[in-house]
C-alpha cells in the first residue's frame, strides 16, 4: 500500500519545529496541554462488533448467527437487557461495573463498500471523509488534534510499537518508540555516523530521535518488535505518567474469516490486557484518561460457512478509562431484521464513529467544535452530545 | 542511458561482492533462470510432516510421549524452518548476479502467505519452490494460478472453508450452515491482480469467490478440487461469464492476469520496488505496455525493467529492506552460499533471524496479505535503524574470520558509489569493528 506509507516518510520523522505549526503559532507556549489523557488503540483487521457486544435482545441475531454470538446462553456477560459482552472480555467486567467502560454500537467511519482492510484503516486513521481519494488524504487525525492542543511539544504525543501509525503522522512532531532497543556506538562512531547521515534527512532524523529517546528510557526491554499488548500498554502508561498526553498503538488479529470463536480469543485477551495494564500503570492518572479502541469496519451480520464472518460495515467502539461515563452502550440500534441490514449483509451504521472521538476531544482538551468539524475530522457533523465523559 | 554494472548490482541484485565482479544486464537476466530452480521443499513433504506431527500431538495427549519428547519434535520442525530461511539467504547472498533471487523475494511478497504453525512453515517454503520460482520467467497467469491454488494460500486466505451456498454439499447438509468465504476472491482482485483502486465492485468479489469454490486442501485427501462444494451455475466477474470447474477457475485467473488494470497495478508495484517509492510515470507506463503487449510475460517485463533508463536516474531512492540488507552485508563481507549454509541453527537464529525481526521484518511473518511496505520511511525509523546499527556493530565479527580493513571494505561494499562524507568518515573510526559498522550502517549501504 504505497499510498499510505508514502505519507509516513514525511510525517513522523519530519521533525518540524513546534513554532512552525500553523495552528500553534498563534497560541501561547506558556499554556500546558493539561492533565487529560487520550489513548487510541487501532484494532487492525476489522473487529466483529456484533460478537464483541452481542445484541442478544434482537431476535434476528439467532437467525443470522446460529453458532456465533449466542448471547448470555453462550456464556456472554450481560451488560443490560439488550447487549452482552463477549466472554473473552470478562476481565473488563469490573470496569463496566465501576462505570469505567462503555461502548458505542452500529458505528462506522465514512468508508463504504470495497471493504479493504488497508483502505479502511487508512481512512480510520486519516479521520477524513470520502471527499478526497484515499491516496490524497494527508496525515492522521490525532496529529491534527495535537496541532490544536495548547503548549504541545513532541513529547505530548507518542506512537508506541514498531508499526507505523498513520493516525499520528502529520505536521506536528510526535515521538514514536517501541519498548526496547538502544544504540551502543562509541561517541566517536556516533559523531562519524552523524556526518555520514548529515545530507539524508530520513537517516539523520531517525538517528537523532533514536538517541534522544534512548537517552531518557529507563532500561525496559521487550522481546521482539511490536512486543505484546502488556508491553505496549505499560510503555504507553509510563510515558503518559510523564509529559505525554496522547498515545496510540495498534492491536492486530481481528480478521476472523474462519473459526471465529477460537480466533478472537487472543486479540480479545490482548485488548483486555492492554486496558488493564494501562489502568494499573496509570494509577491516579487513570481518572483523567480516556481510551478509545476503534476498528476499520465491522463484519457481516451473517455467520459464514466456516464459523467466521467476512468484511462488513457497521461495528462497535470501545471506550474505557476513569474519565469515561461508563456502564452504557451508546447508539441508535438499527435492528438486524428483514430489510434493516446495510446491503442486506452488514450492520447498518447509524452514527459516524468520529463523532464519539470528536466529543471526547471536546471534553478532554476543550477543542472547539468548529475545529473538529472542519479540520480534525473534515466534513463531520458532531451531532448531539452523547455525553460519554464523566 | 542504461545503468552501469556497479549500480545495477546494487539496484537489481544484492549488491557488490569481493568474489565476483558486478554483472552487466545480460548476466543479470540470466540469473533469473538459475532462480527458477527449486530448493526441494514440496507440498507433499509438508503434508506428510503435518500428518506425522498430528500423530505426535495425539501421542502426547494420550500420554505416550513425554513433554520433553514432544518439545524435541517441535524443535525438529523449527529447525527445518530455520533451514528454509538460511537457504533463501544463502541463495540471495551467494548468487553470482542476484536479480533472480530479488525477483523471488518480490513475487513471494506479492503473493504473501503467512504460516500459522510449525508445519505450515514448511508449506510456505514449498509455496516459494512450487508457485513462485518455476514461473519467474514465465507467464504471470501461470504464477497467479499456482499461487492462488497452492495449499498454503487456500489455508491462509480461508478458501478451504468456502462452500457454494447452493452446492450439492450445502444442500445435503443444511444443518451445517456452510457458505461462501470471500477472503481469497477479494485479495486476488485487491492485491494480486487489479489493485484496490481498480474499477471492480463487491459484486465482482462475491462472484469471483463463487468461481473459486471447489478449490480445497485436505492433508488426508490428495484431491485439490471438490466438485461437491462448487457453487453451480454461471458467475460474472468484470462482465465475463464463467462456469464451474478447475479449467474455468484457470480461465478467470488468466483473464485477470492480463487485465489492463493488472498491468498498471503490477507495473507500478515493480517500479515502486525496484526504482523509487514514488516511481517515474514513464517507467510505470513502459512496464505496463510491455505487460499488455506480451500478455503478462514476466521475462519480457524483467528485460524492460533492467534496461530502463529511469533505473539510473532514481539511484538510491529505495531503502534496502532488512532481508536485502542482511543478504547484501553477508555478500559484501565475502560470505558465499557455502559459508552461509555452514552456519548451524543457533547461529542462524542469533546472527540472522532474530536481528531481522528487530529490524522490523521477521522472516515469513508479514503483517497481512499485502506483504511488506515499500517506503523507505517505514524501514528507517529510530527503532529499526537502531537495530541495523546494532547488527552492523556486533554481528560481522561473529560471521567472518578474516575481518576486513574498513577502508578496503568500503570499496568492496560500495565501489565508486560512496559519498565523500563516508570516504572521510570511515578511516577515522576508533577501531576496525566500528569502521566496518559505519560502512554497513551508512546511508549508501542501506539505500539502493
Amino acid at each position: 500500500m504505497p499510498t499510505r506509507r508514502a505519507l509516513l516518510k514525511t510525517a513522523a520523522l519530519a521533525a518540524c519545529s513546534a513554532a512552525a505549526h500553523p495552528l500553534l503559532s498563534t497560541m501561547t507556549f506558556a499554556s500546558a496541554p493539561g492533565e487529560s489523557r487520550l489513548v487510541v488503540i487501532v484494532l487492525r483487521g476489522a473487529m466483529d462488533g456484533l460478537d464483541v457486544v452481542q445484541p442478544y435482545g434482537d431476535p434476528a441475531l439467532r437467525q443470522l448467527r446460529p453458532a456465533l454470538s449466542a448471547g448470555p446462553e453462550g456464556g456472554a456477560l450481560v451488560l443490560d437487557d439488550f447487549f452482552a459482552l463477549h466472554p473473552a472480555l470478562d476481565a473488563l467486567m469490573p470496569l463496566w461495573q465501576a462505570g469505567e467502560l462503555a461502548f458505542a454500537h452500529a458505528v462506522a467511519t465514512p468508508y463504504r463498500d470495497k471493504r479493504s482492510h488497508f483502505d479502511g484503516q487508512d481512512l480510520l486513521e486519516a479521520g477524513t471523509g470520502n471527499d478526497l481519494p484515499i491516496d490524497q488524504q494527508k496525515g492522521g487525525w490525532l496529529n491534527r488534534l495535537l496541532q490544536a492542543v495548547p503548549g504541545a511539544t513532541a513529547e505530548t504525543a507518542y506512537s508506541v510499537g514498531t508499526e507505523e501509525m498513520l493516525i499520528l503522522s502529520g505536521q506536528a512532531r510526535a515521538l514514536s518508540w517501541a519498548p526496547e532497543a538502544a544504540l551502543a556506538l562509541s561517541p566517536q562512531a556516533r559523531l562519524l555516523l552523524a556526518e555520514v547521515y548529515h545530507d539524508d534527512p530520513l537517516f539523520r532524523d531517525a538517528a537523532l530521535a533514536a538517541e534522544e529517546i534512548g537517552a531518557t528510557l529507563t532500561g525496559k526491554t521487550g522481546k521482539g518488535p511490536g512486543g505484546d499488548a502488556a508491553r505496549l500498554a505499560a510503555f504507553a502508561a509510563d510515558r503518559l505518567n510523564g509529559g505525554t498526553r496522547i498515545a496510540s498503538f495498534s492491536l492486530s488479529g481481528w480478521d476472523s474469516h474462519a473459526r471465529q470463536a477460537q480466533v478472537l480469543k487472543r486479540p480479545l485477551g490482548d485488548l483486555a490486557t492492554a486496558i488493564l495494564t494501562l489502568r494499573d500503570g496509570l494509577g491516579a492518572n487513570w481518572a483523567r484518561t480516556t481510551v478509545l479502541a476503534m476498528t476499520e469496519f465491522g463484519r457481516t451480520a451473517r455467520e459464514n460457512g466456516s464459523g467466521g464472518t467476512d468484511h462488513g460495515t457497521g461495528g462497535a467502539l470501545l471506550m474505557a478509562g476513569g474519565a469515561v461515563r461508563g456502564g452504557r452502550v451508546h447508539g441508535d440500534w438499527p435492528g438486524l431484521g428483514e430489510g434493516r441490514l446495510y446491503q442486506d449483509r452488514d450492520l447498518l451504521p447509524t452514527r459516524d464513529v468520529r463523532a464519539y472521538a470528536g466529543w471526547a476531544m471536546r471534553g478532554l482538551f476543550g477543542t472547539k467544535a468548529g475545529l473538529i468539524e472542519r479540520t480534525i475530522f473534515p466534513g463531520l457533523d458532531l451531532g448531539p452530545d452523547p455525553r460519554i465523559l464523566a | 542511458m542504461t545503468i552501469d554494472p556497479e549500480r545495477a548490482a546494487i539496484r537489481l541484485g544484492y549488491g557488490l561482492s569481493p568474489r565476483v565482479p558486478p554483472a552487466d544486464t545480460g548476466f543479470l537476466l540470466d540469473s533469473v533462470a538459475q532462480a527458477t530452480q527449486p530448493d526441494g521443499w514440496t507440498a507433499t513433504a509438508a503434508t506428510a510432516a503435518h500428518l506425522a506431527f498430528g500423530e505426535v500431538r495425539k501421542a502426547r495427549d494420550e500420554g505416550a510421549l513425554s513433554a520433553e519428547e514432544y518439545r524435541a519434535e517441535v524443535q525438529v520442525l523449527e529447525g527445518q524452518r530455520l533451514d528454509a530461511f538460511r537457504n533463501r539467504l544463502a541463495r540471495a547472498a551467494g548468487a553470482p548476479a542476484g536479480f533472480g533471487e530479488r525477483l523471488v523475494q518480490f513475487w513471494a511478497d506479492h503473493f504473501t502467505v503467512v504460516a500459522q504453525n510449525p508445519t505450515q512453515h514448511l508449506m510456505a517454503a514449498a509455496f516459494v519452490d512450487e508457485a513462485i520460482r518455476p514461473h519467474l520467467d514465465g507467464r504471470f497467469g501461470a504464477m497467479l494460478f499456482a499461487a492462488a491454488t497452492h495449499p498454503i494460500m487456500l489455508i491462509y486466505l480461508n478458501q478451504n472453508a468456502s462452500v457454494g451456498p447452493n452446492s450439492r454439499f450445502a444442500r445435503r447438509r443444511p444443518e451445517l450452515h456452510v457458505g461462501l468465504n470471500e477472503n481469497l476472491g477479494r485479495e486476488v482482485l485487491e492485491l494480486h491482480t487489479l489493485g484496490v483502486g481498480a474499477d471492480y465492485t463487491q459484486g465482482d468479489v462475491r462472484e469471483l469467490a463463487k468461481v473459486l469454490t471447489g478449490l480445497t486442501y485436505n492433508p488426508r485427501d490428495h484431491r485439490r478440487f471438490r466438485p461437491q462444494v462448487v457453487e453451480p451455475g454461471t458467475e460474472t466477474v468484470l462482465g465475463v461469464s464463467y462456469g464451474d470447474g478447475l479449467p474455468e477457475i484457470a480461465r478467470a485467473l488468466d483473464d485477470l492476469a492480463v487485465h489492463p488494470a493488472t498491468a498498471r497495478h503490477l507495473a507500478r508495484k515493480l517500479a515502486t520496488h525496484f526504482a523509487a517509492d514514488d516511481p517515474p510515470e514513464a517507467l510505470v507506463a513502459d512496464l505496463a505496455a510491455v505487460w499488455t503487449d506480451s500478455g503478462g510475460d514476466l521475462r519480457a517485463v524483467s528485460a524492460a525493467l533492467v534496461t530502463h533508463p529511469d533505473l539510473a536516474a532514481t539511484f538510491r531512492q529505495k531503502a534496502r529492506q532488512p532481508f536485502d540488507f542482511v543478504a547484501a552485508a553477508l555478500r559484501a563481507l565475502g560470505m558465499g552460499a557455502g559459508e552461509i549454509l555452514a552456519l548451524d541453527r543457533p547461529q542462524v537464529r542469533q546472527y540472522l533471524l532474530v536481528p531481522m525481526q528487530r529490524m522490523g521484518q521477521p522472516f515469513g511473518k508479514a503483517r497481512g496479505p499485502d506483504g511488506w511496505p515499500e517506503p523507505a520511511g517505514d524501514w528507517i525509523t529510530p527503532q529499526l535503524l537502531s537495530a541495523r546499527i546494532g547488527w552492523a556493530l556486533s554481528m560481522p565479527q561473529r560471521l567472518v574470520e578474516a575481518f576486513p580493513d574498513p577502508r578496503a571494505f568500503l570499496s568492496t561494499a560500495l565501489g565508486t558509489t560512496a559519498s565523500e562524507a563516508l570516504v572521510r568518515a570511515v578511516p577515522r573510526a576508533e577501531n576496525t569493528r566500528e569502521g566496518v559498522a559505519i560502512v554497513l550502517a551508512s546511508t549508501e549501504f542501506n539505500r539502493r
